[in-house]
């Protein structure tokens, strides 16, 4: 079993690294892919280990994009008169510019999101049930809103990201998003997989199945889910810093703070897969980015209506998700006992 | 920031004029959200885009020569067996789950009806012009759009209907008694399924009206749902569940607040001070809640 597993990441590290060179017409693609991964696995914390099922971790992806964007202009140039000159360029960026900027706008981008997430935990992860849900909704609105009205990061118009240097070589931009935005992949798994190995997930488990119970049993609920958000805030402001320099171009509620899509894609991607697993929410970020690609490409315009349907179907008959399906049909593979005697009885009884 | 309110006295009257007459319709919508979520424990995120349906509907009426201000009568009807059909196709199968299913279903729902209203309606901005002309108050210095106007006691003539329908009918008690436990009401003999199915139909109706109103006062646009619903959700917690006399009031104070920070802060802001407003009244009402939890401990 162990083995298996390490043939199983070395498998997906090796195809990670020559994905680019063995599919050059999707580097693109395969980027978005693992940032919607990334998206998928932060929900997932909250969402499918904590119960805490939040639509405004967009916020935090948002908050990412703009500073990354802010910190690798301001760092070299007066902010407000480069998002004023919008698309016509008075400053050019060299790179050793450009790659400073980006180093310490992820920088950024990570570590004032788990601040801010930090700061108002607080108050919000007091809230439980469809008031927490609507409470982040309104969150990612209201930031969504209220940004697209700030003057020095673009206003409406929006906020176009410093070009990769050397442009006309598209070869080396895509190359550069895809291993960075696979670096962030595999940092978040990690940090995921060996948060979820210790007590910590226990923890957040409890807080799921009863917060009451797990406060009388002496946890320090409100810790844990501060934390818990915290982690989610610092990889999804990682993977929106990056998806800003992928995309090119920040506006308010269309790119940054899109609720419409990444804020609903990330819950959609957790529960196709399965939430409150661990490949449950890689699986289901991959299918539905197929999915997606799919539909945006052959049915133009009806994505959004295929995607109503697709949350209703998905909620209504699937709320467990691949995983969940799975592991109710071979509970043995996921080191459940099952007692054949008992089973038998279940069938009968169905 | 424009402070112009503060130079101009008169601007704080037609503001809180305008917040009152707007905040009587929000509390309509309320009123509907507050119905559904007492009887089904459902909160309905596509309850703005039922309003903006509604709203459509006028709008059409308005295009093929009927006076809009009819609609109010039109589209509470047509809306009231599209929210039947929605219970038979979707809702009926979230009643008796978790919350957040419900909630993540009518979010589908409210992204499919966008989309689908973008598809049938276009995406541009439109207005049902009644023509009802305006009333000039004060020597002039404020504006009272008659439509306006007829909007508020429109909504206070469906609501005070509604509550006497409520107290008064068949099916106005056994909504209440199911609202007070569906179980207990099953086996006296109330078919739920029914009550369910008629009092999301209710509700969508409510939404037709105030949709109607919407597009004859203000405009209307396929994406503009998701504030109404936040604005109607807003109004239920703050009144609390069933407060009536409540949600008139909440709603009303809410109409003026945003009026205020139109002025205050300027229009681009509006939307986003009504989704941060809610969010810091759960924050204030979770801090109130956990005080009152230590003194139980």
């Amino acid at each position: 079993m162990k083995n298996n597993n390490i043939i199983l990441y070395a498998a997906i590290l090796i195809f990670g690294v020559l994905a680019p060179f063995m599919l050059p017409a999707f580097k693109v693609q395969l980027s978005i892919l693992c940032i919607l991964i990334v998206l998928a696995l932060t929900w997932n914390i909250q969402g499918g280990e904590m119960g805490y099922n939040s639509f405004g971790n967009i916020l935090f992806y948002g908050l990412g994009m703009y500073i990354c964007a802010s910190v690798q202009v301001g760092m070299f140039f007066p902010l407000s008169e480069w998002t004023e000159s919008g698309g016509e360029k008075t400053f050019v960026h060299s790179p050793t510019q450009f790659f400073q900027g980006m180093a310490f706008g992820l920088l950024a981008a990570a570590i004032i999101p788990t601040m801010v997430a930090g700061l108002i935990g607080y108050a919000i992860l007091g809230l439980r049930g469809h008031y927490f849900a609507i409470c982040t909704l309104g969150l990612g609105v209201a930031a969504g809103e209220i940004s697209g009205g700030i003057e020095i990061i673009g206003a409406g118009q929006g906020f176009t990201t410093p070009p990769f240097p050397e442009t006309g070589n598209l070869e080396s931009r895509g190359q550069f998003f895809y291993f960075l935005s696979f670096l962030v992949l595999v940092l978040t798994f990690v940090a995921v997989k060996s948060v979820y190995s210790t007590r910590f997930k226990l923890v957040l488990n409890a807080i799921r199945d009863n917060e009451d119970k797990a406060e009388a049993m002496g946890i320090q609920t409100m810790k844990y889910k501060i934390i818990g958000w915290m982690i989610s805030a610092f990889f999804c402001g990682l993977a929106g810093g990056i998806m800003g320099g992928l995309v090119g171009y920040i506006d308010s509620t269309d790119v940054a703070f899109d609720g419409r899509e990444m804020g609903v894609f990330m819950v959609l991607m957790a529960i196709l897969g399965g939430k409150g697993t661990l490949w449950g929410p890689v699986i289901g970020a991959t299918l539905f980015h197929l999915f997606k690609e799919g539909f945006w490409t052959y049915f133009l315009g009806w994505q959004y209506v295929a995607l109503g349907v697709l949350i209703v179907v998905i909620v209504i008959y699937f709320p467990e998700g691949l995983m969940g399906w799975l592991r109710e049909k071979y509970p043995e593979r996921f080191g459940e006992v099952v007692d054949e005697a008992d089973r038998k009885a279940q069938v009968e009884l169905k | 920031m424009d402070l112009l309110i503060f130079q101009v006295p008169i601007l704080m009257v037609q503001a809180s004029l305008d917040g009152i007459l707007l905040g009587i319709l929000f509390a309509l919508i309320a009123y509907g959200m507050a119905l559904q979520w007492g009887v089904m424990n459902i909160i309905n995120i596509a309850q703005g885009d039922l309003v903006i349906l509604g709203g459509y509907i006028a709008y059409f009426m308005y295009l093929s020569g009927i006076h809009p201000a009819l609609g109010v009568i039109v589209a509470p009807v047509i809306m009231y067996f599209v929210g039947v059909g929605l219970y038979k196709l979707v809702i009926n199968k979230v009643v008796d789950r978790d919350l957040f299913i419900s909630i993540l279903a009518t979010f589908g729902i409210s992204i499919l009806f966008m989309q689908l209203m973008n598809f049938a309606f276009g995406a541009d901005v439109v207005l049902a012009n009644s023509e009802f002309g305006t009333t000039m108050l004060f020597n002039n210095s404020v504006t009272l759009p008659n439509s306006k106007l007829f909007s508020a006691i429109i909504s206070i003539i469906f609501a005070i209907g509604l509550v006497v329908y409520m107290k008064k009918s068949k099916l106005g008690r056994a909504i209440r008694a199911t609202a007070q436990n569906a179980r207990a009401a099953k086996i006296l003999g109330v078919d739920t399924e029914k009550v369910y199915a008629a009092t999301f139909g209710i509700n969508a109706a409510l939404c037709g009206v105030a949709g109607a109103l919407v597009a004859i006062t203000f405009t209307i646009h396929p994406y503009m749902g998701l504030p109404y619903t936040i604005r109607s959700f807003m109004i239920v917690i703050i009144a609390g569940l069933g407060n009536l006399p409540g949600v008139a009031v909440s709603g009303m104070g809410l109409g003026v607040f945003e009026e205020f920070a139109d002025y205050i802060l300027g229009t681009e802001f509006r939307i986003g001070s009504v989704f941060l407003l809610l969010v810091l009244i759960l924050v204030y009402r979770r801090f109130k809640l956990s005080k009152k939890r230590e003194y139980l401990k």
